[in-house]
């Protein structure tokens, strides 16, 4: 067994797991934060990105231990209180899904894009950038279109912060 | 009509869930007393089972079961079977062989179940699994149809001889050879319709709970019908009686048919939820198993020769296919490779004589059915890249020649069952011919080659049979079930209005575009609307959702229901309002009197009916109202795309420049959310003409069988698409609609391989058109250049 101690949107939380238990595990299951996806067994679908201290991480390669120590944010904790994250808006304005699934990945793995390239993103960029998730729905058009939406008012919100 | 009305662009009321986290698939589901099963699958193609040792499994940690097929045989659940009888051609009924949820005596693919395992978590259902021993002797088996068809084929099941499972024709042969008799010109072409994996991104899953003191199962599963489920599950599987089923299909991950059909897994959870005497038992597939055990697409190899006369004019189609349904007969595979096929050979084209020979066979592989499109993609394939293939044999233009053969006149009935009944065929070329800048593609080709680059352009002009269907037609034809739709609409005493719908949304967004019709009638706000679906316990029946049905079908049953709720309200507020009937209008909210300022709020009447205090003679209280929709004709969307593709020589490795994509789907409900399915639709069309390809070696091991051995489209194997419709109106259901869904994945094929092999020069292509293959395919071209 591994005693595990994390930050999990904001709130610190300690468990006894047994060693080989994922992140992705963890998190469904032990906390009930069911809107982290499984959807593949080999890291290549990308409906369980979360972020590990402020990095898209997919939850299904990493273990909780390994986790331990580090702050985690799901998509539950990406905005909160009943509001939602430009990006998520942005998702929702453009059509950028249809049954989901995929979704939370798709939005975790957008922001991490976004902080990591800046708001600024060209389609080739975005769609070379996805290339660890998969969505089967929409074609890819709509998310693309959300990703640089939501880009450009993460942007907005960076340079107000900034002045 | 306001904005949330047809034709708006609503957003959708379900998406803030799914974006927050908050979407409740089946797997997020947990209950109190939850075990585990997992699955002991074979590791063989053709096995016969000799023996299961479970003695060392039994004895590890949290077991609580370990049940196989001769039990569950024991115990008198029925074998899985294929609701569509289909006779062959010299009238005998297909051949079905039996399919127990687990093995008896022979395992038939990779993956059949053999036992389940139950425990009390699922890392200690795993671990045991993996010591339950199985003692198979290894037979030879068979994995291609043209194999299993071949003098000393292993035999798959004795009902089947030479594995055959039926020898099926549709249209006059006689007729059709007369034709070809006296043709100007005959085209010739040999195609694979290569087999896919239909992957939605959830994984298929079922949480079986067995209330022992009423004796009672409610299943929460990943389906498309939850209705069809539990009709199958007790009248056929004879899990429970269907008042003792409760089946919830709750946020569903993505369906593309894969989860229409009643699987192994369903079936077993429940029966050994009692078995095993636990209150649940949850199973969720992990990609691997949904790779061996969700039911695959397509996998058709055909021959087609079409007549044309001096002038062009198609006279005659041949037409024979070879279908490979795997190791059993999936719940709807008969219908698929023969009405849901060769009823559509005839394309957009007048073609007075058609025959098509369709032979279905057994094969050490998974089982076939329904995938988006079901039959009609293979149909569109064959016919596309025939008028293509034919054009430049004859030497004309792609474009002209289907112009040529265009139908007209509507209604138009085909030589094989079909009857259009509206469509402008020539529009939607003209929409997408235009929108690709088709004429100067000369000059764009130009361009490539100066970067020492190929360049082609192909089109394909589809067209579909939606709405699937008049009960009574497909009754005849075979199906066991009818498929109407149902609903029922409760307007509460607020004037809140609940649709309940027997049509199941797993990302087409019926919460907002059923909703969208009823703000279109009363004039609400579609925040104080609800759909409900997806539950046996809420709504009476359903057919389910597949075969873009659920607009055309699903929606005219809304809309029969709202007729009857709009003429007793209208009755009540005339009674109130001391005014006659035919004069009360509703709209935006309230309720008036043609011509006079008396109206009434929708509330105070919907209060009104409920209250009972002033209702006119005799009526009952209330305002809830259902119906039942049967069509009465498929619907045919149709359209045409156009591809235009560029090729690198060097290494084989093909780009989408552009699609551009011309439907008419008649009515349209929400644009953003029909555009949205056109992209999906799209992608998978153009994912099976690049790259996806459910690969098995001759020892019937799956190759493809993960994300990392199965190629699916990512973002950026993709272009923006430009997608428009045109609109002629479906004169068969009260909205006009024909419906969305699949197009995108019927008509793409075609055009992205008629394109390339447009670049190439030559059509000697199989599809997928991987690096690989494309590259080859330039080899050959340079090589026959060369040659000549």
């Amino acid at each position: 067994m591994a005693k595990v101690e994390m930050t999990v949107n904001g709130r610190s939380v300690a468990a006894d797991v047994e060693d080989r238990t994922l992140l992705v595990e963890f998190l469904r299951e032990g906390r009930n934060l069911t809107g982290t996806h499984v959807g593949c067994d080999t890291s290549q679908c990308g409906a369980c990105v979360v972020h590990v201290d402020g990095k898209a991480v997919k939850s299904c390669t990493m273990l909780a231990a390994q986790a331990s120590g580090s702050e985690v944010t799901t998509i539950e904790g990406l905005a909160g209180n009943g509001a939602l994250h430009p990006m998520q808006e942005a998702f929702r304005d453009n059509h950028g899904l249809q049954c989901g699934f995929c979704t939370p990945g798709m939005i975790m793995s957008a922001v991490d894009m976004v902080n990591r390239l800046g708001p600024k993103l060209d389609e080739a960029t975005i769609r070379s950038e996805l290339e660890g998730n998969i969505c089967r729905c929409t074609g890819y058009h709509n998310i693309v279109k959300s990703i640089a939406a939501g880009a450009k008012t993460m942007g907005k919100g960076m340079k107000k912060a900034a002045e | 009509m306001g904005v949330e009305g047809i034709g708006a662009r609503v957003l959708r009321k379900e998406d803030k869930r799914f974006i927050t986290g908050k979407g409740r698939y089946t797997d997020d589901h947990n209950v109190q007393g939850q075990h585990y099963a997992v699955f002991v699958r074979s590791p063989h193609a053709y096995a016969k089972i000799k023996k299961i040792n479970i003695k060392n499994a039994m004895k590890m940690p949290g077991i609580v079961g370990i049940f196989d097929g001769k039990q569950l045989t024991g115990d008198g659940i029925g074998n899985i079977i294929c609701g569509w009888m289909v006779h062959s051609k010299d009238g005998s009924p297909m051949n079905m062989g039996a399919w127990s949820a687990l093995a008896t005596e022979y395992v038939r693919y990779v993956g059949d179940a053999v036992a389940v395992v139950v425990g009390e978590t699922l890392a200690q259902a795993q671990a045991a699994a993996e010591a339950v021993d199985v003692d198979y002797k290894v037979l030879k088996g068979v994995v291609s149809a043209e194999e299993a068809m071949a003098s000393g084929a292993p035999q798959l099941h004795p009902e089947a001889a030479n594995n055959i499972i039926f020898d099926w024709e549709i249209g006059d042969e006689a007729a059709t050879d007369a034709a070809f008799e006296s043709a100007a010109n005959v085209v010739e072409i040999d195609i694979r319709n290569n087999r896919l994996v239909p992957n939605p991104m959830e994984p298929r899953a079922a949480l079986a709970q067995y209330d022992a003191a009423e004796d009672h199962f409610t299943l929460h599963t990943t389906s498309q019908n939850p209705h069809v489920a539990r009709l199958v599950l007790s009248a056929f599987y004879q899990v429970a009686p269907e008042n003792k089923l409760r089946v919830i299909a709750p946020d569903v991950g993505g369906g593309f048919g894969a989860k229409i059909y009643i699987y192994p897994e369903e079936i077993v959870c429940l029966w050994a939820a009692k078995k095993a005497g636990v209150e649940a038992i949850k199973w969720t597939a992990d990609r691997g198993e949904a790779f061996l055990t969700d039911a695959h697409g397509r996998d058709h190899v055909s021959k087609a020769r079409m007549a044309f006369d001096a002038n062009n004019k198609i006279v005659g189609l041949k037409v024979e296919t070879l279908a490979n349904l795997g190791a059993y007969m999936s719940l709807f595979s008969s219908s698929v490779p023969t009405y849901l096929y060769a009823t559509l050979l005839s394309g957009q084209y007048n073609i007075p004589n058609i025959h098509a020979n369709v032979k279905t066979v057994y094969t050490n592989t998974v089982p076939v059915d329904a995938y988006r499109g079901a039959g009609r993609p293979e149909a569109t394939y064959l016919v596309e890249r025939m008028m293509t293939t034919a054009a430049r044999q004859l030497g004309i233009d792609p474009a002209e020649l289907r112009r040529t053969n265009f139908v007209r006149e509507f209604p138009h009935q085909t030589p094989v069952i079909m009857c259009y009944d509206a469509g402008d065929f020539d529009a939607s070329l003209d929409a997408a011919m235009k929108a690709s800048d088709y004429a100067n593609f000369g000059k764009r080709k130009a361009k490539s080659e100066k970067k020492g680059m190929m360049r082609g352009i192909g089109m394909s002009c589809y067209i579909e049979a939606c709405g699937i269907a008049p009960s009574a037609a497909v009754g005849s034809l075979g199906a066991g079930v009818g498929l109407w739709e149902s609903a029922e609409v409760r307007v509460n005493p607020v004037g809140t209005v609940e649709v309940l719908t027997g049509s199941h949304s797993h990302g087409q967004g019926h919460e907002t575009t059923f909703a969208q019709l009823v703000s279109d009638r009363f004039g609400l706000p579609s925040e104080n609307i609800q759909i409900v679906h997806g539950d046996t316990d809420k709504v009476q029946f359903g057919m389910g959702t597949y075969g873009s049905r659920s607009g055309a079908v699903g929606m005219s049953a809304i809309e029969k229901a709202l007729d009857k709720v709009e003429a007793k309200a209208k009755k009540i507020a005339a009674h109130m309002l001391e005014a006659a009937e035919g004069d009360i209008e509703i709209k935006d909210g309230e309720v008036s009197v043609k011509g006079t300022d008396k109206k009434l709020g929708w509330h105070e009447v919907c209060l009104g009916a409920y209250t009972g205090h002033n209702l006119p003679e005799g009526m009952e209280p209330g305002l809830k109202e259902g119906a039942f929709y049967d069509p009465t004709n498929f619907t045919f969307p149709a359209g045409c795309y156009i591809c235009e593709v560029e090729i690198d020589p060097n290494t084989g490795v093909t780009s989408i420049e552009q699609f551009v994509a011309a439907d008419d789907f008649g009515k349209i409900i929400n644009p953003m959310i029909v555009e949205g399915q056109v992209h999906g639709g799209l992608a998978q069309g153009i994912g099976q003409a690049l790259m996806e390809n459910a690969t098995y070696d001759a020892d019937g091991q799956l190759l493809a069988a993960s994300y990392m051995d199965y190629q699916m489209p990512r973002a950026a194997d993709l272009p923006n698409f430009q997608v428009s419709t045109t609109e002629t109106l479906c004169p068969g259901n009260p909205l006009g609609i024909k419906g969305c869904g699949e197009a995108g994945a019927i008509g793409s094929p075609p055009a992205v391989i008629n394109a390339i092999t447009d670049a190439l020069g030559h059509n000697e292509l199989a599809m997928p058109a991987t690096p690989q293959n494309v590259w080859a395919a330039v080899q050959a071209g340079g090589m026959k250049d060369a040659a000549e």
